[in-house]
């Protein structure tokens, strides 16, 4: 469903040009939903901001279902995006619009009549359940229901992919686990094919089925998620893997002076 | 002797308001057009053209940079041209509109930059083309901050005209110099001096106003 081959990116600054993405592969099938793991830094939104182009590859090629995304440009390019969902870890909803203008604008961009818009708009509230918010502007809403209403803007289209740039990482773990179950559950639902990058190893582990990690720009290791964490090979799965054996034999100590006493 | 100041002073007001109202919209529309096309041509931006950018910043800021006594001066032929005169309110209005609109279009580029690049990048991943995002996106999200900045700026025409009145636009300005300073009518000067003050208050209240009625609607916690 999405394929990277050859994708390299490097930013010019003062310092001079360096390096960000450095000739990265990807192979993400239909219905799965992917993980791209790594350190911060590493170009992982560097990386999903090429797919649909909000950064320009300096070298390689990007297709999403049959789509060469990397050959288009101007209409083109905007008629690609509107079948690419994204989702953004602040949310990016428009103040100015209630909930549920928020959701119909990706349908008015694409040119569908009120009454189609409005069946749209409604099914997908009730699907991310925020039907009875479709009158709030985004600043009356908890984190939780912003980021349920980024998904339902980016599902209103009907998108063949869903792409996440840390959407829940400015969500408290509840909130977080509920976000997940429900991107999980629209996978399940409508076969959606996500993409998603983080820097939890939870979230990698809550919903995703394959991964790859991300290290200086390079893909280093990829694989099932299992893998990752049974045989981790790269130094950042590593690393990763060991902060939670860390932490874990912390936590065994704790409790272990608690049975103690 | 002083029953033609009723007169005088409605006529004065009637003749500001002409020039502050037409002034304001011709100055908002130029304004918006240099305000929009610097934002959107910064590199990076919507549309970039840095070329274009550069072009449209060199034009308003040597505009800006010349007060504006002389840029009335300076824009009379054109008046001229325009209206078939260089004197009253109308004539008044091309020199105005001209002068204030590179001061408005700074006033409308802070505002407009105010708004979250997320906004903007969310839109672009939806598909939106430049022209969408520009006038669904970028003006609906600043429009709170664009209206104190145009109130500002509706003010500030409205000291102009006072000073324009000194070179022949009439309005109140006029009046008061023809009478409160040259013919010593302190009933005048003190009248225009209190109307003027009125009209002030009452535009930057009628610009908090709706400002803050936007915000509350978009803010408001229920
Ligand atoms: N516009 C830019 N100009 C110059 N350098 C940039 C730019 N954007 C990103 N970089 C650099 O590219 C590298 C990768 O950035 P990127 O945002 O992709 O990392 P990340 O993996 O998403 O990190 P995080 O987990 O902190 O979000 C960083 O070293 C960053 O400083
Ligand atoms: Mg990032």
């Amino acid at each position: 469903m999405i394929t990277v081959e050859g994708l390299s990116k490097s930013y010019n600054t003062v310092q001079g040009s360096i390096q960000v993405l450095d000739n990265i592969q990807l192979n993400v099938r239909k219905g799965d939903i992917f993980g791209i793991i790594g350190f911060s830094g590493a170009g992982k939104s560097t990386l999903i901001r090429c797919l649909n182009r909000l950064e320009e590859p300096d070298t390689g090629r990007i297709l999403i279902g049959d789509e060469e995304i990397t050959a288009l440009k101007g209409a083109a390019l905007r008629k690609a995006r509107q079948k690419i969902g994204m989702i953004f870890q602040q949310f990016n909803l428009l103040d100015a619009k209630t909930v549920y203008q928020n959701v119909a604008f990706p349908l008015e961009v694409g040119g569908y009549d009120k009454a189609h818009i409005r069946t749209r708009v409604r099914e997908i509230l009730d699907l991310v359940q925020l039907s009875d918010k479709e009158n709030s502007y985004p600043s009356q809403l908890s984190g939780g229901q912003k980021q349920r209403v980024g998904i339902a803007r980016a599902l209103a289209n009907d998108p063949t992919v869903l792409l996440s740039d840390e959407a829940t990482s400015a969500l408290d773990p509840e909130t977080t686990y509920s976000i997940l179950e429900l991107l999980k559950d629209i996978n399940r639902q409508l076969g959606l094919t996500i993409l998603l990058i983080t820097h939890e190893l939870d979230v990698l582990q809550h919903i995703c089925n394959q991964m790859a990690v991300i290290e200086k720009g390079r893909i280093v290791e990829t694989g099932t998620v299992d893998k990752l964490f049974f045989n981790p090979e790269s130094q950042t799965a590593q690393r990763f893997i060991n902060i939670i054996h860390q932490y874990q034999s912390r936590r065994f100590a704790v409790e272990g002076v608690g049975a103690g006493i | 002797m002083k029953d033609d100041l009723y007169e005088l002073l409605l006529e004065g007001l009637g003749q500001t308001l002409y020039m502050v109202f037409w002034s304001s919209i011709f100055a908002i529309l130029l304004g918006l057009a240099l305000g929009i096309s610097v934002v959107v041509t910064e590199r990076g931006g919507i549309l970039p053209a840095p070329a274009v950018h550069k072009v449209i910043g060199t034009f308003i800021n040597t505009v800006r940079s010349l007060p504006f006594i002389i840029l009335i001066v300076l824009l009379l032929p054109l008046s001229r041209l325009i209206v078939g005169t260089s004197l009253g309110p109308t004539a008044a209005i091309v020199s105005l509109s001209i002068a204030a609109a590179p001061f408005l279009a700074r006033i409308i580029e802070n505002s407009l930059k105010e708004v979250d690049t997320g906004k903007i990048e969310a839109a672009k991943a939806i598909g939106a083309s430049p022209f969408t995002i520009i006038f669904r996106v970028l003006i609906p999200e600043a429009l709170p901050a664009l209206i104190r900045g145009l109130t500002i700026a509706v003010i500030a025409i409205t000291e102009f005209t006072a000073v324009a009145g000194a070179i022949g636009a009439g309005g109140l300005g006029s009046l008061a110099i023809r009478f409160g300073y040259q013919r010593f009518r302190e009933d005048i000067l003190f009248a225009t001096v209190l109307i003027i003050i009125l009209l002030v208050q009452s535009i930057q209240w009628t610009g908090d106003y709706t400002a803050k009625r936007i915000e509350r609607k978009r803010f408001k916690m229920d």
